[in-house]
Parts: C-alpha cells; sequence; structure tokens
C-alpha cells in the first residue's frame, strides 16, 4: 500500500510539474465554456443581407425597413443588379438578399405581392432559419384582413429562452474528460513504454494492475475537479439550470470517467508510440465522440448506419444522463438504463486492457 | 598556442543560474592525441563537450577547434567535428546504411564518396549482412560502434566522443578503443568522456574534472606519479576526497 | 551539395516506414470522410412527434395526416394522457408534443379561432426553432384549406406579402455540401498542426536532435526538411478528400481547383509554421500534443464550422480575424460550392499569406541549434 502510494505521488508530481500541460489542462475547459456561453451560437443575429428594392415604394420601403429593424439582419452590400448580387455572394460578404419586384405597392393593392428571398444556402441551417425569419416578418407586416385561423401556442420545455450555452455545456464537460481521462492517459503510459520506463516499473515488485492504476487515478481527480470547474462556471456564470440531483450528478461523471480512463488504457495497450496514442485517440475517439453523440448534431437526423454506430459511443449515453439531470431533473429512475449501459461498457474496457497486459508480460 | 593543437580551451566557463558547472578550465589537445575527461556524473563533462561543439554557449572564456571559435564561429566548427553522445543518436527506425548516407549527405559528401564510404565502413564493421536491417535491431555495442563510425564519416578533424562506452560489455569496449586508437593514428583528435577509470589507460593525457574544475591535467602515468599513487582507482579517491 | 535532399529522403523514410502511423495517416480520413460526413448533418429530419388528439374531428385527423406526411416529424404515437405524453417528452421518447384539444373543430368553425398546444423540447434551441417554423407552416396551410373550403374559395388576401425563397448554391440544402469541405480543413490542419508539433520533439525526447544539431546543417535546411514532407502529405488529403467528396458525395465544383491548392499551400505552410512554433516551445510530445489541442479546438469552435461567424458578438468576430482556418474553411466553400475566383478571395490570399510570413519568422527565431 505504501508502494502504491508513493506511485501516486510521483505520477502527481509528473503531472503538477509541468507547467504548460497544467495551464492547457485548466484553461482549456474555462476556455471552452466561455466561447460556448459568450461566442459560439446557433442562434442568428446580425445577418448580412443586400436589398434589392425595384419598387422604391412606400410599402416597399416600410418592408425593407420592418426587416431591418427586427435585428436579425444588418445592410451589408450596396447592390443595383442580380449580378451585383451574386458578386456579393460569391466574395461571402452577403448570406442572404431580398428582391423586392417592380410595383410592389400596387401589387399588395391588389392582393398578393411576391418578396424574393435568395439565400445563401452553403449553410443550409441558417439559410432556412433566414428565411423562416423573413416568412415571419411579411406575414405579421401584410397581416391586415387576414382571416382568422388556428393559432398555436408553442411551449419550449427545459431550455426556456433556447440558450445554446444549455445545450453544449453537457457536450463540453463530455469532451473535457474524455480528453483528460482517455487521450491524456493513454498518452501517459505510452510515453512510459516508449522511453522504456515501462520495462523498470514491470520488472519492480509493484503489481502490473497497481501499476494501471497509479497511471489513472491522477488523471481521475485531475478530471473530476475539471468538470467541477465547467459545471460551475456554467451553472454560475451563464446560468444552466441544476434541476436535478448533484449528488445523482456527480456518480454518472465518475463512471464516465472512470469509462473514459479505461478507454484510454486499451488504447495505451495497442499504441507503442505517442504519436500513435495520440492520432489513435484523436481520430477514433474523439471526432466519432464529437460527431456522433448528440453533441452538436441530431443523431435521429443521421442516416441508419450512422445511428447504429452511434450505440457504441460511450458519449452519448452520457450526454443523454447529463442532460436529464441538470436540464430536466430527473434521476436514475429515468436514467438507469444509459447508466447501465456506460458501466457495462467500462467493464468491457477493463476486462480488454487486463487481457492485453498480461499478454504483454 | 602549440602550432599542432586542434582543441585549445582559454578559461573556459558555464553556470547555470548560480551554479557553476564548468569553472574555468584551460586546456590543448594535440592533433591526433586521444584527450580523455575523467569524473564523476556531474562533474562538468558534458557541459564542456557541449560548450566545445557547439551546443551550448559558454558563459565565459574561449575554446578554439580546429581553428574556430566556438562561440563565434559555431557553424565552422560544426564543419570539423564529429560527436556522438551518451544518448542512442542513429535513428532507430532508418537502416544501418540509410544512417550513414543521412549523416554522410548532411556533412555534404560528394554521393559517389559518399557510397564508398558507406560501404568501406560497412564491411569494417563486418555488417553486410545486417546493412538493411533497423537500426533499432542490432544489440547495443554494436549501435555504439556504429555511432562512432558514422561520426567519423565525413572525415572530422576533431571527435568528441561522451561517454560512449556506458552500457557496454568489456569485449565490445575493447574493439571500441581498438576504433580510436586507429582513428587517433590516422591523425583525428579524439576528446572522450567516461567515468570507466580503466580506460583512461588508453589515453594519451587526461584530465580529471571535479565540481567544475581541472583537478589534474597531464598523462596518465604522470598523473599517478605526481600523486604518488599507483592505480587510476587511487588518482580518482585522492582528487575527489580533498574536494570540499 | 545541400544536406536538404537527406533530410527530405530521411523524414519520408521515417514517416512511411512506420506501420502504425500510415494508415492513421491514410486511411483513417478517408474512414472519416466516408462515415462522419453523413453524421455532420444540422439538417432537422424526422422529429419525433406525439400528437394527443382529444377532438377527434375531420380537422384534428386532417392535421394529424399532414404531420404523418411531412418529411420533417415523424409521428411515434399518441400518449393517452396529457401526463403521459410529458412523461414521454421527459424520456427524450419525443421532442414535440402536439395537443389538440377537445371540440376544436366546433370552436374553430363557429368563432373562427381555434388554438393548439405545443411542448417542444428545447434543449436544442436551433432545432427547436426550426421544429415550431416547419409546424406554423403545416398549419398555416391548414388554416388556408379550411377557409377556402368554409368560405367557398373567397378568400380574402389583400395585402399578403407572398414570400418565395430561393437556396443558392445549394437548392436541395445538402447538408453534406457545407460540411464536407469543412471538414476536409479540420482534418488537414489536425493532420499537418499534430504531426509536426510532435514530430520535432519526438527527435528532443529521443535525443537525436542532440545529433543534428552539431552538424552544419542550416537552420532553414532543418526546418524546410521538417516541413516539406507533412506539407506534402496535408496537401494529398486534400486532394484525397476531394476526390472522394466528387465521386462519393457529388459535391459541386464550380471554382478552379488550382486556386483551392493554391491557398492550401500556403495555409498550410502557416499551420506547419505553428506546429513547429509549438514544438519549439516545448520539451514533450505530450505538452506538444495538448499545446496543439488547445489552439485547435480555439481555432475550430471559433472558425464558421459548426456555427456561423456572423451569430457571434462584435469581439468574437474580431478574434475570428486572426483565425487561419476561418479563412480557409471561408475559402474553400467560396471557391467549391460557389465558383468564386482569385479577385473574390485575393483578401484571404493576402492575409493567409501575412499569417505564413510571420509564424514561420518566428518559428525560425525561435528554433536554436544551440542553448544560449
Amino acid at each position: 500500500m505504501n508502494a502504491f502510494r508513493a506511485f501516486i505521488l510521483k505520477e502527481f508530481r509528473h503531472i503538477l510539474r509541468d507547467k504548460r500541460t497544467l495551464l492547457v489542462l485548466f484553461g482549456m475547459p474555462i476556455a471552452q465554456i466561455i466561447l460556448f456561453g459568450y461566442a459560439i451560437t446557433t442562434e442568428i443575429q446580425n445577418a448580412n443581407i443586400a436589398v434589392l428594392d425595384r419598387s422604391r415604394d412606400v410599402r416597399s420601403l416600410e418592408l425593407t425597413r420592418t426587416i431591418l429593424a427586427s435585428g436579425y439582419f444588418t445592410l451589408n452590400a450596396d447592390v443595383r443588379s442580380y449580378d451585383q448580387i451574386e458578386e456579393a455572394f460569391r466574395k461571402g460578404r452577403i448570406k442572404m438578399a431580398l428582391v423586392i419586384p417592380p410595383d410592389f405597392a400596387a401589387k399588395l393593392q391588389r392582393g398578393e405581392a411576391d418578396l424574393q428571398v435568395l439565400t445563401d444556402a452553403t449553410d443550409p441551417n441558417m439559410a432556412s432559419t433566414l428565411v423562416s425569419y423573413v416568412n415571419a416578418i411579411a406575414a405579421r407586416s401584410g397581416a391586415q384582413g387576414k382571416p382568422p385561423g388556428i393559432r398555436i401556442e408553442p411551449q419550449m420545455h427545459y431550455n426556456h429562452n433556447q440558450a445554446s450555452v444549455n445545450m453544449f455545456v453537457p457536450g463540453v464537460i463530455t469532451i473535457v474528460m474524455l480528453l483528460v481521462s482517455a487521450m491524456l492517459t493513454s498518452i501517459a503510459i505510452t510515453r512510459e513504454k516508449e522511453l522504456g520506463n515501462m520495462e523498470i516499473l514491470l520488472v519492480s515488485p509493484l503489481k502490473p494492475l497497481v501499476i494501471i492504476l497509479g497511471k489513472v487515478i491522477p488523471y481521475l481527480l485531475l478530471s473530476m475537479v475539471n468538470v467541477s470547474t465547467v459545471i460551475t462556471v456554467g451553472h454560475l456564470l451563464f446560468g444552466v439550470p441544476m434541476e436535478g440531483s448533484w449528488l445523482v450528478l456527480a456518480v454518472a461523471c465518475l463512471l464516465f470517467v472512470v469509462c473514459a480512463l479505461s478507454l484510454g488504457v486499451v488504447i495505451s495497450t495497442i499504441a507503442r508510440t505517442q504519436q500513435v496514442a495520440l492520432m489513435l485517440s484523436l481520430m477514433a475517439l474523439m471526432m466519432p465522440t464529437i460527431l456522433l453523440s448528440n453533441f452538436i448534431f441530431p443523431i435521429s437526423s443521421m442516416p441508419f448506419p450512422l445511428q447504429l454506430i452511434s450505440n457504441i459511443i460511450p458519449a452519448k449515453y452520457f450526454i443523454v444522463i447529463i442532460k436529464g439531470v441538470m436540464l430536466k431533473g430527473v434521476g436514475f429512475e429515468v436514467l438507469w438504463k444509459e447508466a447501465a449501459v456506460l458501466a457495462g461498457m467500462t467493464l468491457l474496457f477493463i476486462g480488454i486492457s487486463v487481457r492485453k497486459f498480461r499478454i504483454r508480460l | 598556442m602549440t602550432p599542432t593543437a586542434t582543441i585549445v580551451a582559454d578559461r573556459l566557463t558555464r553556470r547555470f543560474g548560480s551554479f557553476t558547472a564548468v569553472n574555468a578550465i584551460s586546456f590543448e589537445v594535440r592533433r591526433g592525441e586521444i584527450f580523455g575527461f575523467l569524473g564523476a556524473n556531474g562533474a562538468g563533462k558534458t557541459t564542456a563537450i557541449k560548450m566545445m561543439s557547439g551546443l551550448l554557449m559558454p558563459t565565459e572564456g574561449t575554446a578554439m577547434v580546429g581553428g574556430f571559435d566556438v562561440s563565434t564561429e559555431a557553424e565552422q566548427v560544426k564543419r570539423s567535428i564529429g560527436y556522438m553522445s551518451q544518448r542512442f543518436s542513429l535513428y532507430a527506425d532508418l537502416t544501418v546504411r540509410e544512417n550513414i548516407r543521412f549523416y554522410g549527405g548532411i556533412y555534404g559528401l560528394k554521393k559517389a564518396v559518399l557510397n564508398e564510404r558507406a560501404e568501406h565502413l560497412i564491411r569494417d564493421l563486418g555488417l553486410d549482412a545486417e546493412a538493411d536491417r533497423l537500426v533499432g535491431e542490432l544489440p547495443l555495442g554494436m549501435k555504439q560502434k556504429l555511432a562512432f563510425s558514422t561520426a567519423l564519416v565525413h572525415d572530422p578533424a576533431v571527435v568528441f566522443l561522451d561517454e560512449p562506452t556506458s552500457g557496454v560489455d568489456p569485449i565490445t569496449r575493447r574493439q571500441f578503443w581498438e576504433m580510436i586508437t586507429a582513428a587517433a593514428d590516422r591523425g583525428t583528435t579524439i576528446l572522450i568522456t567516461t567515468h570507466y577509470l580503466d580506460e583512461a589507460e588508453y589515453c594519451h593525457r587526461i584530465s580529471v574534472m571535479v565540481d567544475g574544475t581541472m583537478a589534474a591535467y597531464d598523462t596518465p602515468s604522470a598523473v599517478k606519479s605526481t600523486l604518488g599513487v599507483h592505480t587510476m582507482d587511487e588518482v580518482f579517491l585522492k582528487l575527489t576526497r580533498t574536494s570540499p | 551539395m545541400s544536406a536538404l535532399p537527406h533530410l527530405l529522403k530521411k523524414e519520408f523514410r521515417q514517416i512511411f516506414r512506420n506501420k502504425a502511423m500510415l494508415p492513421i495517416i491514410f486511411v483513417l480520413p478517408i474512414v472519416q470522410l466516408l462515415i462522419l460526413v453523413n453524421a455532420a448533418d444540422f439538417e432537422i429530419r424526422n422529429i419525433n412527434l406525439i400528437v394527443e388528439d382529444l377532438d377527434h374531428s375531420r380537422t384534428s385527423r386532417e392535421l394529424y395526416g399532414q404531420f404523418e406526411a411531412s418529411p420533417y416529424f415523424r409521428v411515434v404515437g399518441a400518449p393517452a394522457t396529457t401526463r403521459e405524453g410529458l412523461d414521454r417528452l421527459d424520456h427524450d421518447k419525443a421532442t414535440v408534443f402536439l395537443r389538440i384539444p377537445a371540440h376544436f373543430e366546433r370552436t374553430l368553425l363557429a368563432t373562427g379561432t381555434g388554438s393548439l398546444a405545443l411542448d417542444i423540447n428545447g434543449i436544442d434551441g436551433q432545432a427547436a426553432g426550426l421544429s415550431s417554423f416547419y409546424i406554423t407552416r403545416i398549419v398555416a396551410d391548414l388554416n388556408r384549406n379550411i377557409v377556402v373550403r368554409e368560405r367557398k374559395g373567397a378568400l380574402q388576401t389583400a395585402g399578403r406579402v407572398q414570400v418565395k425563397e430561393r437556396y443558392w448554391y445549394n437548392p436541395d440544402l445538402e447538408y453534406k455540401n457545407t460540411m464536407l469541405p469543412g471538414l476536409m480543413v479540420l482534418l488537414v490542419t489536425m493532420v499537418g498542426l499534430f504531426l509536426t508539433s510532435m514530430n520535432v520533439v519526438r527527435e528532443m525526447e529521443i535525443g537525436t536532435i542532440e545529433q543534428i544539431n552539431v552538424t552544419p546543417i542550416r537552420k532553414w535546411e532543418f526546418i524546410v526538411g521538417k516541413l516539406f514532407p507533412f506539407w506534402v502529405i496535408g496537401l494529398f488529403e486534400l486532394a484525397l478528400g476531394l476526390t472522394i467528396g466528387v465521386l462519393v458525395y457529388r459535391i459541386p465544383v464550380q471554382g478552379n481547383v488550382g486556386l483551392l491548392f493554391a491557398f492550401a499551400g500556403i495555409y498550410l505552410t502557416v499551420i506547419l509554421g505553428m506546429g513547429l512554433l509549438v514544438s519549439t516551445r516545448t520539451q514533450t510530445q505530450q505538452q506538444a500534443m495538448f499545446v496543439s489541442w488547445f489552439f485547435m479546438v480555439i481555432f475550430l469552435l471559433m472558425s464558421g464550422l459548426f456555427t456561423p461567424i456572423e451569430n457571434m458578438p462584435t469581439w468574437a468576430q474580431n478574434i475570428t480575424l486572426f483565425n487561419p482556418i476561418a479563412y480557409f474553411i471561408d475559402v474553400i466553400r467560396l471557391v467549391l460550392l460557389k465558383g468564386s475566383t482569385f479577385s473574390d478571395v485575393s483578401r484571404h490570399f493576402g492575409i493567409i499569406l501575412l499569417f505564413a510570413i510571420a509564424v514561420n519568422v518566428l518559428a525560425v527565431l525561435s528554433y536554436r541549434k544551440r542553448a544560449a
């Protein structure tokens, strides 16, 4: 037990002595959460547009004014022809162009007038969102005498102001934990192998399992510190709600950290150099996690095979749990299935790494 | 400065913060001489060699190597020296032949010369069968001999060897010293550091370093007789004990 | 004879001899492009919808039918009670819960107004907004049908502004067309930045760099020798990605591919220079990869790949002016999808060239053959 403690202390010293890594380790989650909180948002503001008004009458000017006053758009190009609109698109200066055909007011008087909306669909979502905004404004501005009909009363649950930070915080927590736990651990262990220190440790009286545990425990603690930072900052600074129980959240985070650490150990048993460990973690772990975990892209819109693949991504389950606890306020009575899957995966990874480690000996 | 001296150090000093690793050492090494730097770990041997090979800037003092000043003409110095460090310096993932050609090529050897030297070297080391094997697969002793030969491939005037024999078995060590002596006989100046005291006997002259200073500087037998002892071990014990 | 060819030969040999790295450099990116492009899709389809119909009228059934026909929604059931419906929302079994109250049709026809209750899982704000927009459209269509039916075609449309949208450059709103070029940038950048930053530090860690430093190799020779192989690999990956994009995903190539590669060539020198800069400032591969990762994540998030730069506040937009990835993503989309010409993107070229010079000058200055 004494040897074990000494070993863990040694690992801690390694980590704490390395100022650059520490800075990145603790600076990155904070930088990320601040970026997500302040800068990265899917809410559209000030989209650059151009207006080609072929009527220049009272109604067309009024419509233009209403649209620009909405706050979603900024007039960024002075255009007098379709050619100029196209040029502005090609230079990437505008995302949308409104074209008001001649005789707008007169046509409106007679019944219906067209408003052409040209969007840069190289970003399809932005294009559809912009069109939906214009639609809403146009409907309001021309609404006089519109027949009564069905009203919809939409109610947003769990995220009343639709803040993107609420959606991203769980994702950031996941990525940070994966990075520290899986990536850093795999590289740290591979480093010992590459520099030949592993042989020295293996001939020491320490059992292999103890060596691995010693390597892993400091990173476990670091991950938990990091997660606490992210959650605290998200909660206090950005008002990310915490509807559920802190205990459930802590248990879930711990479960995921152990899962990620065991994945890191698995990678380190495969990789022989740090470069390989890094590239494996990046390409086979980080990218699929970012893309297939519901973090940014909705899994339900993906083709079926990818939906299947997404089932083997541990982060997917963790994100469900964390969103459930933080935003919906549910506990394990609802989330037990996800927790069970994570626990199962963890056992599998531990099993694989213990086997692999024995074979090497 | 004697006309045949290829290394001249004058009050060469290196400090790291408040710690003085090498303290004003002065010495000369003649052409074709094997000059040994002896001393315990941390005595300043490696620091001294790094300054003379242009890897580390001297804090004070000067050193001329092959007629060039290491402080101001480091790049010219590098053209005329070979270097082999205690850390293994060949690429484990390149073959024997590729390593030799790579280092020769870096020194700008012409292709024909390079090929001829490489083949010659491989033959001399008896590595014909292993020439296309990865260096990482060779036994340690062979790696060290290859590293030494590679350090000589561009025919440098001076070769710095930093603990070249550490961890090598006695037979290989013996062969290694034969190679060093042969090179010196061809006129190459050798500066070698070692902590194997018996190796001092192979050197023409030695300097024993203690805490960054030169505690002795002469031929091995002269050093022994000055101190009134019979073996190198005794020289070493006597010098280190007197140091504070 | 210069030492450069020998250095290059050595670097290429080492890269191609590394059996573990080769598949990672060449095969994984292909797999990623083939698989992950399908994943990187923001388009909102198959939103899970549950409907509680307490009205059971012709109108409510018509509404139900319209949702079933819509590609945006997948009707996944009808809860027995409102409580059960909200529970399903809690359990993520449904994203949208539509409630048609009792007597809906009767009220609508009698008073001209009827209301529907809509509960949306708003965690993904943008998706929620779009769901709500799609529903509004479906309901508006229904509205018009009813009006036409009930008033026998006497539709009052005075003052209506009819919005006619056109989606340029990507009329089918194909997300792949946007994401594939972006992911290519991501791959090229990751491979370039990580491999260079770790490569030089690796020689430091193993100790071979010392042997190189005692040779008369000139600084620029060493740096070019280190960077050029990764430059070639980066351009190769771009070509590979582009080929896959065109052959497999049929992404449009409107502009000049040569222009794109010219930009990529300069861009890669920026990224590789950054990698070198990182490696001169770090001592272990672990540090190098960590510092690279830090910059990579920040640059990536601020690049406009996932969320448009226009959405950011002004201060953040100002930061993106110094983000090389943002320029490349812009250029690759402009050139590939919109057919922009050199004069359209000349500003991007100028800026990236400045970056290239600045970063590499810094890198050369901070690489030292001799410790001071």
